[in-house]
């Protein structure tokens, strides 16, 4: 398909577009959710043209003519239950084709004054919170999907902390996806604000059920005030021929902290993008993120971290493991802006290649404009270390089972680093269920 | 009625205003280009027509190409019908007629670098008697280089001569429609050098441009090319210390270097053109494409270069590492400093098995000056035990310059190895403040921090090379702190 028919079929969207606005209200968002539209019209779906899109093309998504209105889709307690955290205590809200289901979510004991709710609710009662925060941190022009996911707003998860809270248990969002007539495209959309001196840890788990074919399409706003900390994790399984494409986007005040894990197993063709802006002093964030593909999977990871004012921090680390003829994309970039002195940065991309068909592009950029600085990035592509192969070999442990438990090692760096144990559990688990010799990683584990 | 055809008739003849009939005799074409001015330069070059279809054929394709705007460098609109194609090389009576005719700054500059009287006058383009020194040096060394069977000649003199060599390998590196700026050049070239180390042949002293004595007459669009043909060895060396006069305000060379089984060539280039004035005003736009194409196996490949001068540099010295085991290396000092612009870096394509690849590249970044790093290392589903290691390194002076770092990394084999490492940093306060503390003049001890951080790269230079390359850092880098 040429880039021209790619962009034809943006056209798709208009005629979707009318119909999603029969099903939600004339409001306040609904001028907005026009001019997102005809932004997107007017740029249409990147091509690989642009250096940002260069190593992903995402023709795929482009060619299919999804549906964009939601239905309800029935599923029973028992299959949520098989997905869902058993093992941790936690405020859940789940969604099932993109649509909110209350009957499943759990938000009972939740303290009066913070809110955790649908995104749907937020927008009809809301307005006055909404329209200072919806919106704004995520930019239209930055990324077409964007402007895509701004016009369809509906279900998503609206978040507020106020100051000086810190919310007891971690606050879980189930994304899960079923078969469903017409492949359906979802536009999820979540937005974050934290309070002066707030705490949460949040986590975006997006599940794929029976190998459904849909489109996943979700931004997400943070909004840190002086000294809150979020700790986000994004747990990305789904399906193997869904598509997924995630803007992250976070502004952080004085002495805030954001720590992001980013965790891409599932899919076939994936985005993830990250913006990091340290809009004042003191502020900090993590990016942790691990990426392991097989198959045809094509997982792409883009970060950006604006350091805006001195004195702020940023550490990036990522890791991936490619096999089959799957293709792993890494741009991590670090933009010390103007006047911005006194800043650290220092930004790591590893990767193992276990199968010769499968590739891995990867650029960790700097880009610096102000001196008093320690800014370092690395990049390595590569295998397993020979020696390390040599040493488990000595010790009559088999070829296969040593590469194994070498590639779990090489893994386990991005997963040790979780502090939310079940998380980590669970992540160890479905890490060595996609190795080799998982049952003798797991001997060796203790798992 | 009369008036019309007389019109018409002119209009006609219009063409015969811009050139192909223009009078050979003249030494300069008009500025513009179009295919009568390449025909004119072909002409008065005495080129063989497959060379003009050949240039022509450039033009075609540069016509329908546009100026590159992803590198991170900030060019002002260059009008390209602007520029005269074509001038003679200068007779000496245009020069000055003696040192106290030239810019005193130039001549600061060359005492500094402790460059002896004759060749300043020399580099200055100073009118010398033929008894000039490096002209009976030459001599020496063409006897010496005749009798080991190496070809070192200007390019004109190459397609006379060996015009065989010539048509076999233009082209085959850098294709003329590789990118804007070298489908211009093989459209417009002028002159430069051509070298050819016959088999088995160690090239029996180190060839300079800078003894090619009609070298600095070659014009803004200068091409090399360099063949090392079974198991050659050669060191080339580029430009030199000592800032050259030079006019013409664009430059764009192309470099070809060929290296065949068990060959190796070394490439080292001293890049000092005129920067621009303290304020960002004139220099020289340097914008090269070079290549190199390790076609045999067990053949090497180490471009080494200190880039200290013009206002914007575009260049990426590359190695297509075809050959099974070969080797390609980058070795870079890049300084920038008031209002420079440098977006340069390297290319490694590793084809061949069992391919290795080092790219050390050093960067310094001074007051209002903007600077990058941009890398590509591209290993092929083909090259198994594919080796590369990179490490860019910035510096910093002054809180209004920058440095940048865009490595592009793609694998597509399981059995390579990658690694890339940057940092960015300034000079550190504690090793000027030891230094200081010892009694050195902080001017001193930045020279020495600099030269330290740039010590991996001009341990690769040429012995006398890199002694004047440090003298250079230290002037191009005068007062940028403190």
């Amino acid at each position: 398909m040429s880039q021209e028919n790619m962009n034809n079929n943006a056209q798709h969207y208009l005629a979707e577009f009318d119909q999603f606005q029969e099903t939600v209200e004339r409001d306040w968002f609904s001028e907005q959710r026009q001019s997102a539209l005809k932004l997107f019209i007017e740029t249409g779906f990147p091509s690989s043209r642009l250096e940002n899109w260069k190593y992903t093309d995402v023709r795929p998504i482009a060619k299919q003519s999804f549906s964009n209105v939601s239905t309800t889709t029935s599923i029973t307690t028992e299959e949520i239950d098989a997905i869902r955290f058993q093992d941790i205590d936690c405020y859940e809200l789940v969604f099932i084709n993109g649509v909110y289901s209350k009957e499943h979510s759990r938000l009972d004991g939740l303290t009066e004054n913070i809110v955790i709710e649908n995104m749907a609710d937020a927008l009809a009662k809301d307005k006055d919170l909404l329209e200072k925060h919806l919106s704004q941190y995520a930019d239209n022009n930055v990324s077409p999907f964007t402007a895509l996911n701004t016009a369809f707003i509906q279900h998503g998860t609206y978040i507020n902390v106020p100051k000086n809270t810190v919310v007891d248990k971690p606050i879980n969002i189930l994304y899960l996806s079923k078969d469903n007539a017409q492949p359906l495209a979802t536009h999820p959309r979540n937005l974050v604000i934290m309070g002066e001196h707030a705490e949460a840890t949040l986590i975006e788990n997006y599940i794929g059920l029976d190998d459904a074919n849909y489109f996943t399409n979700v931004v997400t706003e943070v909004s840190l005030s002086t000294a809150s900390i979020l700790k986000h994790y994004k747990i990305q399984q789904e399906s193997v021929n869904a598509y997924h494409i995630g803007n992250l986007n976070v502004t952080q005040g004085k002495d805030s902290l954001f720590k992001s894990h980013s965790i891409s197993l599932g899919g076939s063709l994936v985005r993830n993008d990250i913006y990091g802006q340290l809009a004042a002093e003191g502020a900090s964030i993590v990016l942790n993120g691990l990426y392991m593909t097989d198959g045809k999977q094509h997982v792409d990871n883009h970060t950006r971290v604006d350091h805006l004012k001195p004195n702020t921090h940023s550490t990036e680390n990522y890791r991936g493991v490619l096999n089959g003829k799957s293709r792993g994309v890494f741009n991590g970039k670090v933009v010390v802006h103007p006047q911005a002195q006194k800043i650290e940065a220092h930004q790591n991309n590893a990767n193992l290649l276990l199968s010769d068909d499968a590739e891995i592009d990867t650029k960790p950029e700097l880009e610096i404009y102000a001196d008093d600085v320690k800014c370092s990035h690395g990049a390595t592509v590569g295998q397993l270390d020979k020696n390390m192969l040599f040493y488990l070999r000595s010790r009559a442990i088999d070829e296969d089972t040593a590469r194994s438990l070498l590639t779990y090692a090489f893994v386990n760096e991005i997963i040790s680093d979780i502090s939310l144990v079940p998380i980590k559990n669970r992540l160890e688990h479905l890490i060595i269920g996609q190795l080799p010799d998982a049952e003798l990683i797991r001997e060796f584990t203790n798992e | 009625m009369s008036t019309n055809s007389e019109n018409m008739e002119d209009l006609v003849n219009k063409d015969y205003e811009h050139g192909f009939v223009t009078d050979i005799e003249s030494d300069t074409v008009a500025p513009g280009l179009n295919e009568d001015t390449i025909a004119f330069i072909s002409k008065k070059k005495d080129e063989p027509e497959w060379l003009l279809e050949w240039r022509l054929k450039a033009y075609r394709q540069w016509l329908k190409m546009e100026d590159p705007t992803w590198a991170h460098l900030d060019i002002e609109h260059i009008d390209y019908q602007a520029i005269s194609y074509y001038s003679a090389p200068k007779s000496k009576d245009d020069g000055p007629k003696s040192l106290d005719e030239v810019d005193p700054k130039l001549l600061e500059t060359y005492e500094k670098l402790g460059i002896p009287l004759q060749e300043q006058k020399f580099l200055a383009g100073v009118a010398v008697d033929a008894v000039f020194d490096s002209v009976s040096v030459a001599t020496t060394f063409k006897g010496k280089l005749a009798d080991a069977g190496v070809i070192f000649c200007s390019f004109s003199e190459a397609v006379k001569e060996y015009p065989e060599l010539v048509k076999k390998y233009l082209g085959s590196v850098v294709p003329a429609a590789d990118n804007f700026f070298s489908a211009l050049n093989s459209a417009v070239f002028t002159d430069g050098s051509f070298v050819y180390i016959p088999k088995g042949v160690r090239c029996p002293m180190e060839l300079s441009t800078y003894f090619r004595i009609n070298a600095s007459n070659t014009g803004q669009f200068e091409r090399t090319l360099i063949i090392a043909d079974e198991d050659s060895h050669v060191s080339y060396l580029e430009g030199c210390t000592a800032p050259m006069r030079d006019e013409n305000q664009l430059h764009a060379a192309v470099v070809e270097l060929i290296v065949l089984k068990d060959a190796e060539i070394k490439y080292s280039t001293v890049q000092n053109w005129y920067p621009g004035d303290e304020n960002g005003v004139g220099g020289i736009y340097n914008f090269v494409t070079k290549r190199a194409d390790c076609r045999g196996d067990n053949s090497k490949v180490s471009w080494t270069q200190v880039e200290t001068g013009s206002a914007i540099t575009w260049k990426y010295p590359s190695c297509i590492l075809k050959g099974d085991n070969s080797v390609g290396e980058f070795y870079s000092v890049a300084v920038t400093n008031n209002y420079q612009q440098a977006d340069t870096g390297t290319k490694m394509i590793h084809i061949g098995k069992n391919t290795r690849s080092t790219i050390i590249s050093k960067g310094i970044s001074a007051r209002h000056a903007q600077q990058t790093y941009r890398g590509l290392v591209k290993i092929s589903k083909s090259a198994d035990n594919a080796r590369n290691y990179t490490q860019c390194d910035s510096l910093l002076m002054g809180d209004q310059c920058g440095a940048h770092t865009f490595p592009y990394i793609e694998a597509k084999n399981s059995t390579a190895t990658v690694e890339h490492e940057a940092t960015t940093s300034k000079i550190g306060e504690d090793q000027l403040f030891y230094c200081k503390q010892r009694g050195i003049k902080e001017e001193d001890a930045v020279n020495m921090i600099v030269n330290g951080f740039c010590k991996e790269v001009f341990k690769e230079l040429p012995m006398e090379f890199a002694v004047e390359a440090q003298k250079l850092l230290g002037i191009t880098l005068e007062g940028a702190v403190g």
